[in-house]
């Protein structure tokens, strides 16, 4: 069983796969020439907003929005 | 009554599973036939009752290992946001896994390999198409299909080279000046990536 096995630098600093997937993405996203590089980096916009619930009322909620603003 | 019917039933299970389950237990073959002795027994103490379906009734099979090896690689190559290739048969592809580029041949041994940003070629009759792949994985099953998993995928074509110069070096100050083990982590991959982009760029 390979429960001792040596883990990627990454996951010994605190990092999951997806997240270093997703910096791998984003780094690759900004070297393209021009419009590719307009075109993904405008798919990835990101727009949402989270609130928790406590007692059957929503709290603050966070925003995120990569969203020009207008 | 019904205490009766566990307890026998228990024991005809324990029987049955004693010969055929446990042998069973790491088989890739989804066993198509339902265990007769314990529908038998079942019968015996139930015979109302409908016996019990296993998670096995519910799986579809695998799709069957062909006898001989095909000609063809069967590749489906997706991104989350398109999918590049579906179905496409060809005649091998090389994909940059974390162990180092990786032939894939019709007939190769089932694998699961994670993929390191890297270029992958498809090769098919005398054409060869590259991709850059910021990293993902690769499903190679035992019928000669492959499933290629990236985030992003880019034509060598699309990479600005300054754009890639600029990167390393900027990541490569962020890794000495970086604190703490997360930046240092971050940095590392910058750096890894970009070199890795290079190195395509100039291979």
């Amino acid at each position: 069983m390979a429960s001792t096995a040596a883990v990627p630098f990454w996951r010994a600093a605190g990092m999951t796969y997806i997240t270093y997937s997703n910096i791998c993405a984003n780094l690759v996203r900004n070297c393209l020439k021009e419009p590719h590089r307009a075109e993904s980096l405008a798919r990835e916009k990101v727009h949402f907003s989270l609130s928790k619930w406590a007692d059957g009322k929503a709290q603050k909620p966070v925003l995120r929005s990569d969203a020009p603003a207008v | 009554m019904f205490k009766q019917a566990s307890r026998l039933l228990s024991r005809s299970i324990a029987a049955a599973s004693s010969k055929s389950v446990t042998t069973r237990a790491f088989s890739s073959e989804v066993p198509s036939t339902i265990d007769s002795t314990f529908v038998e027994s079942w019968k015996k103490v139930a015979p109302n009752m409908d016996p019990p379906q296993t998670p096995s009734a519910f799986m579809k099979p695998r799709p069957s290992t062909p006898s001989s090896i095909p000609t063809k690689l069967t590749v489906n190559f997706v991104l989350p946001y398109a999918s590049e290739l579906s179905g496409k048969e060809v005649d091998m592809v090389i994909i940059p896994a974390t162990t180092g580029q990786m032939g894939v041949l019709p007939g190769h041994v089932p694998t699961i390999a994670e993929l390191k940003p890297g270029i992958m070629s498809v090769h098919e009759g005398a054409d060869v198409k590259k991709y850059f792949l910021s990293s993902g994985f690769a499903l190679l099953h035992a019928n000669s299909v492959a499933d290629i998993i990236a985030i992003e995928a880019v034509p060598l074509e699309h990479i600005d080279p300054s754009q890639v110069q600029k990167g390393l070096a900027e990541f490569q100050q962020k890794l000495t000046s970086a604190t703490t083990d997360l930046e240092k982590a971050e940095a590392q991959i910058g750096v890894e990536v970009h070199s890795a982009i290079n190195a395509a760029l100039s291979g």
